[in-house]
């Protein structure tokens, strides 16, 4: 392993849970390169994860970290973010995590726009339960509770957050890491609700072989530059969403300033 | 003196015993607590938060007191069914923190005006797997202040979540009191288990080793169990007798059913029966030792509740004499009804 990664992990709880090709840890790379490039205090992070295979990201990585239950990521990290403001907070999600059992933490989040970081690993299943559909499994995908092929229709996540009123909101894949750690790393300072998407895949239950994933994310998937909230298609990758607006954590403290 | 309101006690409680983080979501009959806490926080360098839903707000809490904050959150029946996941993991986590349940009329959404005590075995047995946990309840609104500023106590001497069962009783009503005022802060010791404080430590709701880190170590997961249960060893249940020294029949209530069972002693006393009241301040852990030894020459023990029976279970486990279950629903019943069923039951 690399020096630069080794000094962010916990040696002892290595190997990782994940299968071989799982793209978690490219994901995991990026961010620790993100941390690098920011310069932002490892003492004050805190990063904190839900449950399912991107849940495991805070057991291995050497800060101060919180895995909690299935879903609640995002409402856990809202409490941490608003005891003690000064601490980053960084949270790790899976898409099922994030969008169908947390899905109202994950709007009503980016409503807010507190400031904190969500990295929304999308492999468009459930890894860790054995490959079930997810609300962000294309229509017509086969998967173990859609074996005749999924028949509704996924969630692009990040039009989402868009919508929702999230303030910094990119979308990159597995393939594009240089993208994906400049991303996280902006995302990091960005003062505001950011989603970070990473879209990946599962070559376990996709019985894709990694590479033919990477070659798939390589060849399918175009940055775009500007592009409004109708135009952006399943494919696009690019950062959205990038605004300064009010800030939950300033403006709720305000409150004790003018009250105190 | 002054006219208070149930969970207008439990705000001031909580202010006083350095509450300075308030996740909630509006539901009746605790909404007051939530109302209180809005207004209050603020003006001591608190932040009170709106969640989108009770497992969010528990959430919150938890995360909260994790970095730092003195934190509770105070619901209802349904919002208190919402929590459970969560009450599992901060029991596991070892995160100090209160949890209000000003129980209603249930299952379900059932009469959310009603009173009950329905939700005493929930508290305990709520979320899944196996744990201790303490269990207060208040009579009075004096017992909602005082209990309140018990509950953060205790949370924060075991590093432990703690419920507070209270009912609609409790909390809407309004009682003469004569209680510290606001601002009067009540110190003391702060044990944490899980703070973030820049220490790189891990917390999880897997089960862990000393250090955080998860393991599937069935040797470990069992030290982490008798460890979890072996906390509340020295935990001393809040119990008050009234009555003279030996008494042929013990009432054995809590929360609003001990009102009426004080007022149903008043009454035995007057037809001559000798009778004495057993009020738990503290449910859970069950005071098992206090109670068989409280009981041993009494000829009947009766237990009013606002449920199906719920306490008397606990109480019929460690008594050796006759125990008599007296259950109703939705309203506290007559202290003369009451007295009658001792009477014929006697």
């Amino acid at each position: 392993m690399k020096k630069e990664y080794a000094e962010f992990l916990r040696l002892q709880t290595l190997p990782f849970v994940w299968c071989a090709g799982c793209m978690n840890g490219v994901v995991l790379s990026s961010f620790i390169r993100a941390v690098k490039r920011t310069k932002i205090d490892k003492e004050k992070t805190v990063v904190v994860s839900g449950i399912g295979c991107s849940g495991r990201i805070t057991q291995y990585l050497d800060f101060d970290t919180v895995h909690t239950t299935h879903g609640r990521a995002l409402a856990f990290a809202t409490g941490i973010k608003l005891a003690n403001p000064s601490l980053n907070v960084v949270v790790f999600m899976g898409d099922g995590d994030a969008l169908a059992i947390g899905g109202n933490h994950f709007i009503h989040s980016c409503r807010r726009n507190i400031d904190l970081t969500a990295i929304v690993i999308n492999n468009s299943l459930y890894g860790m339960t054995g490959g079930q559909m997810a609300p962000t499994t294309p229509e017509g995908r086969k998967t173990k509770t859609s074996p005749y092929g999924n028949v509704e229709r996924p969630f692009d996540i990040s039009k989402l957050a868009i919508s929702a009123g999230a303030t910094y909101v990119a979308r990159f894949t597995a393939y594009h890491v240089r993208w994906v750690e400049k991303a996280i790393a902006e995302a990091m300072l960005h003062k505001g609700f950011s989603v970070v998407e990473v879209i990946t895949g599962c070559p376990t239950h996709q019985k894709v072989k990694p590479r033919e994933i990477l070659r798939y994310l390589r060849e399918n998937y175009r940055r775009r530059k500007e592009s409004s909230l109708e135009e952006i298609q399943p494919e696009d990758i690019g950062v959205f969403k990038k605004e300064i607006k009010p800030e939950f954590c300033d403006r709720l403290l305000k409150l004790s300033i003018t009250h105190y | 003196m002054e006219l208070l309101q149930g969970n207008e006690a439990v705000v001031r409680g909580a202010i006083n015993a350095g509450c300075n983080f308030f996740a909630g979501y509006p539901i009746t009959p605790s909404s007051e607590i939530a109302h209180g806490m809005a207004e209050l926080l603020p003006k001591f360098g608190g932040v009170f938060v709106q969640m989108e839903d009770e497992i969010a707000s528990i959430s919150a809490v938890i995360g909260a007191s994790m970095a730092g904050a003195i934190a509770m959150t105070a619901t209802s029946g349904p919002g208190f069914s919402l929590m459970q996941e969560n009450i599992g993991y901060a029991v596991i986590t070892e995160s100090p923190l209160v949890i209000f349940n000003v129980m209603r009329a249930g299952p379900s959404t059932g009469i959310p005006t009603a009173p009950s005590q329905g939700d005493v075995m929930q508290a305990r047995y709520g979320s899944h797997g196996d744990y201790p946990i303490i269990v207060l309840a208040p009579a009075s609104v004096g017992d909602m202040y005082y209990l309140t500023v018990e509950a953060f106590k205790l949370a924060f001497k075991y590093s432990s979540p703690v419920v507070v069962l209270s009912d609609e009783i409790v909390g809407h009503m309004r009682e003469s009191t004569t209680l510290p005022p606001l601002g009067d802060r009540v110190e003391y010791e702060k044990n944490q288990k899980n703070l973030i404080r820049g220490e790189k430590k891990h917390r999880t709701g897997l089960v862990h080793l000393d250090d955080g880190l998860p393991t599937t170590d069935l040797t470990e997961y069992e030290k982490l169990m008798k460890r979890l249960f072996s906390k509340f060893e020295d935990f001393e249940p809040k119990l008050r007798f009234e009555g003279e020294e030996s008494v042929d029949v013990l009432l054995i209530s809590y929360g609003s059913s001990y009102r009426l069972a004080k007022s149903a002693v008043k009454l035995l006393e007057s037809n001559g029966i000798s009778t004495g009241v057993l009020k738990l301040e503290s449910l859970f852990p069950f005071p098992e030792k206090e109670v068989r030894e409280i009981t041993r020459d009494v000829q009947l023990v009766v237990v009013p509740e606002m449920n199906k029976g719920q306490i008397v279970r606990e109480v019929e486990r460690v008594c050796c004499c006759k125990v008599k279950s007296i259950s109703y629903f939705g309203s506290l019943i007559l202290p003369e009804q009451l007295a009658r069923i001792v009477e014929e039951v006697l």
